[in-house]
């Protein structure tokens, strides 16, 4: 008779699903002991990348389609158009594939390959804006377009609610699940959904003590392409209220923090989580004690022709004027 | 005397400097010190109710104030501000 393993007793978290997109979410939360910078203080991973298409969008992607269908906006085999330059991308495809749509999306020119590739696997169209205009040229862009093309549905993840609201019925409800105290929440800072969406559900479930920190993208000046700070864009959904610290990390540093969550706990990221780990550090050495919570966002496979996991920083190749999260 | 970093839409306003100096206790001061230095930065930085233009993101060290006590933030002699324009953040 076999004698069962401790270790190895199965943990309920798979579950059964009528498809794919249901299967998206109930992600697992993981300790990071070694990351804890003092007994007391504990480190927890939340990892999104084990969504279907391999990040948090997938949430975002599925809620922007099912409310869409739930108002009547969009019509069945109808084109659906968004400016993005990745993940949303990436699950809005998968999502619209499954779905019987047809999906547009307009990007800057400098992604790493690994998205283009993608999105045409799950058979997008890409459109590109120009690389120096960074995230804020393929708005414009794409809010041009869907203007001029009434026959297109644009859900626009930077300005409609199902975004945040993912996160406010799904994402955060999982953490409340799992945890009954949160002293902070780390994640990064894009559209705003995830920051938005979670905060507001932990700050009504935990009170003020939750500490809701936004690590933010700072950009390379080859990508500040404005003609002046007027051409600066503040996604709609943003209620900067909601946070409680909002704290910009270079790319250099999101980078070497992407190692080091690979070299010290094997946890194998994309960029802005490093940048995302390296934010919750901080607020973690501020701590006396209580669990810190950051979200990865997603894994490091569209990252790989970039080298940053097998080589020096200093040879990293463009590393101003890539958008890497 | 505080460091501010200027980014590249700016510098033409304050003579293609990169980094200027400025003195001020707090953010709102400092900014408005530069903006007598740099006139062509006032329009820039601040809108009409003297309130910090809703594009430009102002940090101090590398927090942002708008989240800390905005213009009334206090910045120490050994503080750094950054400037950065409203980007749409990144790759999502």
């Amino acid at each position: 008779m076999p004698v069962p393993t401790p270790n190895l007793r199965n943990r309920p978290r798979g579950g059964r699903y009528g498809d794919i997109i249901e299967s998206i979410g109930h992600t697992p939360l993981i300790e990071l002991k070694r990351l804890s910078p003092k007994p007391g203080v504990r480190i927890w991973a939340k990892l999104e990348s084990r969504n279907p298409t391999g990040s948090v969008k997938d949430r975002v992607g599925r809620a922007l389609i099912l409310d869409a269908e739930e108002k009547g906006l969009i019509r069945p085999g109808q084109t659906i158009l968004e400016p993005t330059s990745g993940n949303t991308g990436i699950s809005l495809a998968m999502i619209a594939a499954h779905k019987g749509y047809k999906l547009k999306v307009v990007m800057p020119d400098n992604v790493t390959p690994e998205r283009t590739d993608l999105l045409r696997m799950y058979g997008a169209e890409i459109v590109y804006s120009e690389g120096s205009k960074g995230s804020n040229g393929a708005v414009e862009m794409a809010l041009d377009m869907a203007e001029k093309d009434s026959s297109v549905y644009m859900p626009y993840q930077y300005g409609n609610e199902a975004n945040p609201n993912a996160h406010y019925n799904g994402t955060a409800l999982e953490i409340l699940e799992e945890l009954d105290e949160v002293s902070a929440f780390v994640a990064g800072l894009g559209t705003g959904g995830t920051l938005m969406g979670n905060g507001r559900r932990l700050k009504e479930e935990l009170g003020d003590k939750v500490k809701i920190v936004a690590a933010e993208p700072m950009q390379g000046e080859p990508v500040q392409g404005l003609r002046s700070l007027d051409d600066g864009f503040i996604p709609p959904i943003i209620d900067l209220s909601v946070l409680d610290r909002k704290i910009f990390v270079t790319n250099q540093d999101a980078i070497i923090w992407t190692r080091k969550l690979l070299d010290e706990e094997q946890l194998f990221a994309g960029v802005s989580t490093g940048a995302i780990a390296r934010v919750a550090m901080r607020i973690a050495g501020e701590l006396d004690e209580g669990n810190v919570v950051f979200i990865v966002a997603d894994d490091g496979s569209k990252y790989f022709s970039s080298g940053i996991y097998t080589r020096p920083l200093e040879e990293i190749e463009n590393l101003d004027s890539t958008v890497w999260w | 005397m505080a460091t501010i970093r200027i980014p590249p839409v700016l510098r033409p306003a304050v003579g293609g400097e990169r980094e200027i100096n400025a003195d001020g206790e707090n953010v709102g001061d400092i900014l408005r010190a530069m903006a007598v230095d740099h006139p062509g930065t006032e329009s820039q930085l601040f809108g009409a109710d003297g309130d910090l233009n809703r594009y430009v993101n102002v940090y101090l060290n590398d927090e942002d104030v708008r989240v800390l006590d905005g213009l009334d933030t206090a910045v120490g002699t050994a503080d750094t501000l950054v400037i950065l324009p409203a980007m749409a953040g990144g790759a999502r």
